[in-house]
């Protein structure tokens, strides 16, 4: 059982950071409509406050490690432009894709609109964790801004959801490949 | 107020808004950087190559970079100034959802490309 070593950053990239950001969403948004709904007031403890608190600051990590890994370190990878004569485009995955009317919208769509979409993630949901964070419990009293908490959470998630999904035909389409071979496992 | 809203770990009730507002329309003025900032990319080669400041990541690393900037930039400019103040969080939101909307239509290929006329 082999992996080469773009692969296993490119699965850092999109399952360690961004699947488990992506995955924390759900955790979060009913938590944030918790702590801001109608009596969350007398019903939240300092103790709850915190740990979402620690939790949002856990997805901001998670954000911005996502996207600097995937636009300094995997996607110069996706566009690196082969050799003069190269005619196996395996390894150039942006090539791969533009080399034929089938994929090529996978690119000028899929990967154009991903590549910049994702960062409004961060961004947003940096701006909700900090809102949380600063006002806790008082937030109750603010109800334009529990909206904006709330709507920003959910822009985050839907451009996760574009980046992630996009991500994911991608990788189908025309993998990131190459880098030194790591070898996990023997076989018989 | 009972104890458990006045000893609460973060945040207190009589907080202004301005800082959470300020927090918000900067997260907006962030996302219309990058829609603005993606569009002048690909709409001007000009502008692309002088958005290439990392060559291997190409123009993303500049219109990343400068909608960063320019997200931290605003977000300090109007904590600073609304930090003791209350402001019309509710105007604020509306401010902040239209530059939101903005960064994601900015961002999609088809409606950059309708924009161009392509």
């Amino acid at each position: 059982m082999e992996i080469s070593s773009h692969d296993l950053l490119t699965v850092l990239h999109g399952m360690g950071f961004g699947a488990l950001f992506m995955l924390a969403f759900s955790g979060a948004l009913a938590e944030l409509y918790r702590v801001s709904g109608p009596g969350a007031a007398t019903l939240v403890s300092t103790r709850e406050q915190t740990l979402l608190g620690f939790y949002l600051a856990a997805m901001v990590i998670l954000a911005w490690f996502t996207v600097f890994s995937g636009a300094y370190i995997v996607y110069p990878w996706y566009r690196a432009v082969p050799p003069a004569g190269v005619a196996d485009l395996a390894d150039y995955p942006r090539r791969l894709l533009l080399s034929t009317g089938k994929t090529s919208e996978w690119h000028n769509v899929g990967m154009e609109w991903k590549e910049h979409v994702s960062w409004l993630a961060p961004i947003a949901i940096t701006a909700v964790a900090y809102v949380t964070m600063k006002y806790g419990r008082a937030i109750t009293h603010h109800k334009n801004m529990r909206m904006a908490v709330l709507g920003f959470a959910l822009a985050a998630f839907v451009a996760t959801g574009i980046a992630g999904a996009f991500g994911a035909f991608l990788n189908k389409y025309a993998p990131v490949r190459g880098g030194q071979t790591i070898v996990l496992m023997k076989g018989e | 107020m009972s104890t458990l809203q006045n000893s609460a770990g973060f945040g207190q009730t009589d907080i202004p808004n301005g800082s959470g507002a300020a927090a918000i329309l900067a997260a907006g003025i962030g996302s219309a950087a990058l829609g603005v900032l993606a569009f002048a990319g690909d709409a001007s080669a000009a502008l692309g190559n002088l958005l290439n400041f990392y060559n291997p990541t190409g123009t993303l690393s500049g219109v990343t970079t400068l909608a960063i900037i320019v997200w931290l930039v605003a977000w300090f400019a109007l904590a600073k100034r609304w930090q003791t103040r209350n402001v019309d969080i509710g105007k604020v939101n509306i401010l902040a959802f239209a530059l939101l909307g903005v960064g994601f239509l900015l961002t999609f290929p088809p409606f950059i490309d309708l924009l161009q006329g392509k």
